[in-house]
């Protein structure tokens, strides 16, 4: 492969990485965490949206715009449409410059465009609005802003829509984060070892199985994705190569396996409380030669003697 | 010295919540929250930081990239604070200190360890994930060492500087002396060398 041949199949695979998050349309849930940071990738789906040609809205609630847009060259910053929700999030300085009804406001007002031209809504963070606003109406915006594109009726006209929302996941609980998960369409959780970052990649493609894979990559200062070799997996069960598999039946105490004759003794073995024809007739029949029994009892002072029946219920 | 000069703003918490308590405020107190029954926020310990930081109109040339220090915002949540509102103070320091200022801030929190605090869980990971350097001092896994008091762990999470690998961690190990902290790699303390 030559190397322009080769740059071009790393171009390729990015693209198809970075194609396959963004073409479901819908909920992307970016998972990150406090070792494996997302927002880097965020805003790598964002130059790749704004570079297709996509209209771009980011609501910025965790960082500032200067540092939101640091890093991306003039051309795509000039096509991102940024929502300011850093400076007063909770109109604190009551000048009442922020969006009215706040960052929630802002995703709502989403729902009524009516433009034809696909869209590619960032939230940065889901997890701010989730720490802030009850889980369900946060919950039922994304539904409505993300599906907007799949309405009976006029879905024609509405472009398709994207929604990346970056989640913190150490910051919420499994009822929150299980929420979001099944309004997603795709799932992207991020991990790494020491020095190289993965993403495990789930899609839920409609009428299709899920499918996931883990991609290792690497985020260049231009915000482009540089992917990894080698280590790019399709549904592998996960399993440790440092520990060997153990077989827990080995050096046991008792037996898990019966042998053909023990199996056989098993099987013909009479239970001691089943009652059959032939056991009945044993114990009615006397045994030849065998001696009454003797009961050498000495009796209290207090003892009834009375051989009567005093309940009436022995059967004899 | 720097104190007199107006480089030094100092809040001491204690002093100020015993005013507060037990004397009739006119104005909004910073630490108004223990007063009332149902705080909802921290929005007049904001203003106060605002406010300090307000550039003074004597003439004197305005100091410039402020320093943030808070200790410890643990205390706020034992307090009664809800771990969002703590983050959402913190949320407008950030947005004043070091956007509109150009200043930096170091915030010292408690780490509940195996304790399993919900509300100081979400406060650490909350500023975990605001922060640009995260420092994490903990004691030795081996227990206590008279010349290496405890170990450091140092995370940055600057992904924007080409230079600095991004989410590279070290971890130090260090004593403290009088008035400064001597840092040696693990193991090399110069008490077992």
């Amino acid at each position: 492969m030559t190397p322009s041949e080769g740059a071009r199949a790393g171009t390729g695979r990015e693209l198809e990485m970075l194609d396959s998050l963004l073409a479901l349309g819908g909920l992307v849930l970016l998972r990150d965490s406090v070792e494996w940071e997302g927002r880097s990738l965020l805003k790598a789906l964002v130059k790749k949206s704004a570079l297709c040609g996509e209209q771009v809205h980011i609501l910025g609630c965790e960082v500032s715009e200067e540092e939101f847009r640091e890093g991306f060259d003039s051309d795509i910053n000039n096509r991102l449409v940024y929502h300011d929700f850093f400076r007063d999030p909770l109109n604190w300085s009551k000048t009442e410059e922020a969006f009215p009804g706040g960052p929630l406001g802002a995703l709502r007002a989403m729902c009524k465009r009516t433009d034809p031209v696909p869209v590619t809504i960032a939230l940065d963070s889901l997890s701010w609005l989730l720490l802030r606003l009850p889980c369900t109406t946060l919950c039922q915006a994304l539904h409505a802003v993300s599906h907007q594109d799949s309405c009976p009726g006029d879905s024609s006209s509405v472009g398709k829509v994207s929604v990346l929302g970056l989640l913190h996941e150490e910051l919420h609980g499994p009822g929150p984060v299980g929420a979001l998960s099944s309004l997603a369409q795709t799932e992207v959780t991020l991990g790494g070892t020491t020095g190289q970052a993965s993403a495990h990649i789930l899609c839920r493609r409609p009428r299709q199985r899920p499918t996931d894979q883990t991609q290792w990559f690497s985020i260049l200062p231009d915000f482009s994705l540089d992917l990894q070799e080698g280590l790019s997996v399709e549904s592998q069960p996960y399993s440790d190569p440092h520990i060997p598999p153990v077989d827990p039946t080995t050096h046991l105490t008792f037996n898990l396996h019966l042998s053909k004759k023990e199996r056989e003794a098993r099987d013909s073995l009479i239970l001691p409380f089943q009652f059959s024809s032939e056991k009945q007739q044993a114990l009615l029949r006397p045994r030849p030669g065998q001696a009454t029994s003797h009961i050498f009892y000495e009796p209290d002072a207090y003892d009834d003697l009375d051989q009567e029946d005093p309940d009436d219920d022995l059967d004899i | 010295m720097a104190r007199e000069r107006g480089q030094l703003v100092f809040l001491e918490g204690l002093k100020s919540a015993v005013d507060v308590v037990f004397q009739a405020q006119k104005e909004p107190h910073p630490l108004q929250f223990l007063r009332e029954a149902n705080a909802g926020n921290l929005k007049p310990l904001f203003e106060f930081v605002r406010e300090a930081l307000k550039p003074i109109d004597s003439g004197e040339a305005r100091w410039t990239y402020p320093v943030l220090l808070v200790d410890d915002l643990s205390v706020l949540l034992s307090l009664g604070m809800g771990a969002v509102a703590v983050l959402d103070f913190i949320h407008y320091c950030r947005a004043t200190v070091c956007w509109e200022l150009k200043g930096n801030m170091v915030v010292l929190v408690h780490d509940s360890g195996d304790a399993e605090d919900e509300e100081n869980d979400i406060l650490l990971n909350g500023l975990s994930h605001q922060s640009h350097l995260i420092l994490r001092a903990e004691g030795l896994a081996t227990g206590f060492c008279r010349d290496v008091h405890g170990q450091l762990r140092i995370l940055w999470r600057r992904p924007s500087q080409p230079t600095v690998h991004r989410d590279q961690s070290f971890t130090y190990q260090y004593k403290i002396q009088d008035k400064s902290v001597s840092f040696f790699a693990k193991g090399m303390s110069p008490a077992v060398l």
